[in-house]
């Protein structure tokens, strides 16, 4: 008799949608938190860079307080702040909210970088040339800072991706709490974590050899 | 709003956290230094080697930078268990993340290497400085100073990747706070104070790596 | 004195140097001259082991430069070497720039490594800038100070790569002069230069490159006033 066998069981097919569901989970989660917070942290750029009071006194040591504290304290944070407040978020919102922000501290850095490394002398000249100021932002400042920056963008928005495993200790089933809870049940723990270590690593590294080889070909 | 705040217990566990803030700081350093010196030989290894070494170093630094550093303390934690290796909570982090830092730290070194001109090789070679002495005398430091604020950076990213710690049961500063909370059910209350303490202690590090920068780097 | 025979130097199939021979007598004052390409500085970075040889001998003091049991470090201390980037190291000040190697290399004392350096940075010049850091210092004096710090290795031979090819022109006549200095103390010296004045006026000999091979060899008045090579006359023309 071996009792164990109710509690433990194999590594199944059907386990495999288990995670894969839990992947889609993750991709969604940090699609929403990359896209929207880049919007906004481009906006915080600009703010940053036009504005010396509002922007550097104001703006840029909040936005630094989501670049000091771990990640996880933020989570549990706000989850646990939400209902004193009032308001009923589940974990996904939850998460998704703090992943934005926090994305869009760290993306308003380096779209500030952006907008910096377009020099004076060029923006002068496009303005001399009768540009409005945002027709100089559109066709100036973003394709050459746009280039910039690109890069490090990619760095932020692949390390959300990776961060978002963090909203599992809130409870949401992403992918690795997906695998957590199959470890618990399997046993297979080597198996379990090697697949959900390749989905992360087939994702972000194609992507991050992508964007050095831009890089490479911008810099030259 | 009818919740009431209790800060009241949470003040008075400060010293405890405190205390554990410090190892906090003992073990992001620690991984620090490990993190540097491997993060140097990995960095070395993907310029000057070919074969399984440089394929070996390559795979570190590729998997500590594309995966979740959470995912990688797993490993370290229940990954190496399942083959019977066990380590304390203390050395699980210490390892998953020196892992981290060294993929890291390898990849900011490998740039600061091809940012030294070959022409200051040449030139050190042509007053009969060895290979060796080349490259501790010319070249490592002129790497240094490239890599020192991407190092200062990781040293940050080190305290901040700590935290999970408490997923591994770990009593570093979050585990700590977590202990406490669990007890008390005052969880915003302790993790407020913990956000606060680790926002200090990443100024001090930036601040004190400006200061070591200015004398540290005069040219 | 430096001895070269029937030296060949490819890059891949590229043939740069197709047989040099050249003795270079101690004391004596060499330049080289001609087009870019023409590989007059890959014969001193083949001189200085830099660059592996694929047929030939150089004999530097009767030594082998490239023989399996030489030991470079010991040659290369004996043939200073000034590059067209002057390569000062940027996180050393210019005294530990020049001490650096005497201390490391040549295995002296701390206070004789300095003692050394500041008197051969004093000798060209620099003896106000010890304690400046490189960046501090115009094209011309980092020039000085990389002459200063091939010197401080006391080394019988000194090597100019286009010393003066990557400055401003208004920095170009202190670096000769250091050179010229060198020159009248005794010096001997190949100098691979685009300064036809420097050749004409200070060198002993003057070495024509043209595709890999010395086209001709004579005393400045001589190959200057009566160049008898059809390339060089063409050469020549060109740089006058």
């Amino acid at each position: 008799m071996q009792p164990t066998e109710t509690f433990f069981s194999g590594f199944a097919p059907h386990d495999l949608w288990f995670l894969g569901e839990a992947a889609l989970r993750t991709l969604w989660l940090s699609l929403l938190a990359i896209s929207i917070g880049s919007m906004i942290g481009v906006v915080f750029g600009w703010l940053l860079s036009v504005s010396r009071i509002g922007g550097g006194f104001v703006l840029s040591p909040l936005l630094d307080i989501f670049r000091s504290v771990p990640l996880i304290i933020q989570l549990v944070l706000f989850y646990n702040f939400a209902p004193i407040i009032g308001l009923r978020l589940d974990a996904f919102d939850a998460g998704l909210i703090v992943l934005i922000v926090y994305t869009s501290a760290n993306v308003a850095y380096v779209a500030r970088g952006g907008i910096e490394a377009v020099s004076q002398p060029m923006r002068r000249a496009a303005r001399s040339l009768g540009m409005t100021y945002w027709q100089d932002m559109r066709y100036v400042v973003w394709p050459i800072g746009l280039r910039a920056v690109f890069p490090a963008w990619v760095g932020v928005a692949l390390g959300v991706m990776k961060d978002s495993a963090l909203v599992s200790v809130l409870g949401y089933v992403e992918l690795l709490k997906a695998s957590q809870i199959l470890i618990t049940r399997t046993q297979e723990t080597i198996l379990i974590l090697a697949i959900a270590g390749a989905f992360y690593f087939a994702l972000s590294y194609p992507i991050s050899l992508y964007a050095a080889h831009l890089e490479d070909r911008w810099n030259q | 709003m009818d919740y009431n705040f209790h800060w009241r217990p949470v003040f008075k566990a400060l010293p405890d956290l405190l205390q554990a803030a410090l190892l906090t700081l003992e073990v992001a350093a620690i991984s620090m230094i490990l993190g540097v010196l491997i993060g140097l030989g990995l960095s070395l290894i993907r310029i000057h080697m070919k074969g399984p070494v440089m394929w070996l170093a390559s795979i570190w630094v590729e998997l500590a930078r594309n995966t979740p550093a959470l995912l990688q303390l797993f490993f370290f934690g229940f990954g190496l268990g399942a083959f019977g290796i066990h380590f304390s909570p203390y050395l699980i982090v210490l390892m998953g993340l020196t892992f981290n830092n060294a993929g890291y730290l390898a990849e900011n070194f490998r740039g600061g290497f091809g940012a030294v001109p070959d022409t200051q090789i040449r030139a050190a070679r042509s007053l009969g400085m060895t290979a060796f002495q080349t490259y501790t005398r010319i070249v490592i430091p002129q790497v240094l100073r490239i890599v020192y604020y991407p190092m200062t950076n990781q040293m940050v990213w080190a305290v901040l990747m700590s935290s999970l710690g408490m997923l591994v049961g770990f009593r570093e500063l979050s585990g700590e706070t977590q202990f406490f909370a669990s007890r008390t059910f005052r969880i915003f209350e302790y993790f407020a104070v913990t956000a606060v303490i680790y926002y200090i202690i990443v100024k001090i590090i930036l601040g004190a790596s400006r200061l070591l920068a200015m004398r540290l780097f005069r040219y | 004195m430096i001895e070269i025979r029937d030296l060949h130097k490819s890059f891949g199939d590229l043939l740069v140097l197709k047989g040099i021979d050249l003795d270079v007598e101690n004391g004596e004052v060499l330049s080289v001259i001609g087009a870019s390409g023409s590989g007059k500085s890959t014969l001193l970075y083949c001189i200085n082991g830099l660059e592996k040889i694929q047929q030939g001998k150089i004999l530097v003091d009767g030594i082998d430069v490239h023989g399996k049991d030489t030991n470079l470090n010991e040659v290369r201390q004996n043939l200073g070497m000034v590059f067209q980037q002057w390569n000062s190291f940027p996180h050393l000040t210019v005294l530990e720039n020049v001490a650096l190697s005497p201390r490391i290399v040549r295995k002296f004392s701390r206070e004789q490594a300095l003692e050394i350096a500041e008197k051969q940075l004093r000798h060209v010049g620099l003896g106000d800038k010890l304690s400046n850091y490189p960046s501090a210092l115009s094209g011309g004096q980092q020039q000085r100070l990389a002459i200063a710090r091939a010197l401080a290795m006391e080394p019988n031979y000194m090597l100019f790569d286009e010393a003066t090819s990557a400055l401003d022109p208004e920095l170009v006549g202190e670096v000769l002069d250091t050179m010229q200095l060198l020159a009248e103390e005794g010096m001997t010296m190949i100098c691979v230069t685009h300064e036809m004045s420097f050749a004409r006026g200070v060198s002993d000999r003057v070495a024509f490159f043209h595709q890999g091979v010395i086209d001709e060899i004579r005393p400045p008045e001589e190959l200057f006033e009566s160049p008898e090579s059809v390339h060089l006359q063409k050469f020549l023309s060109k740089v006058k």
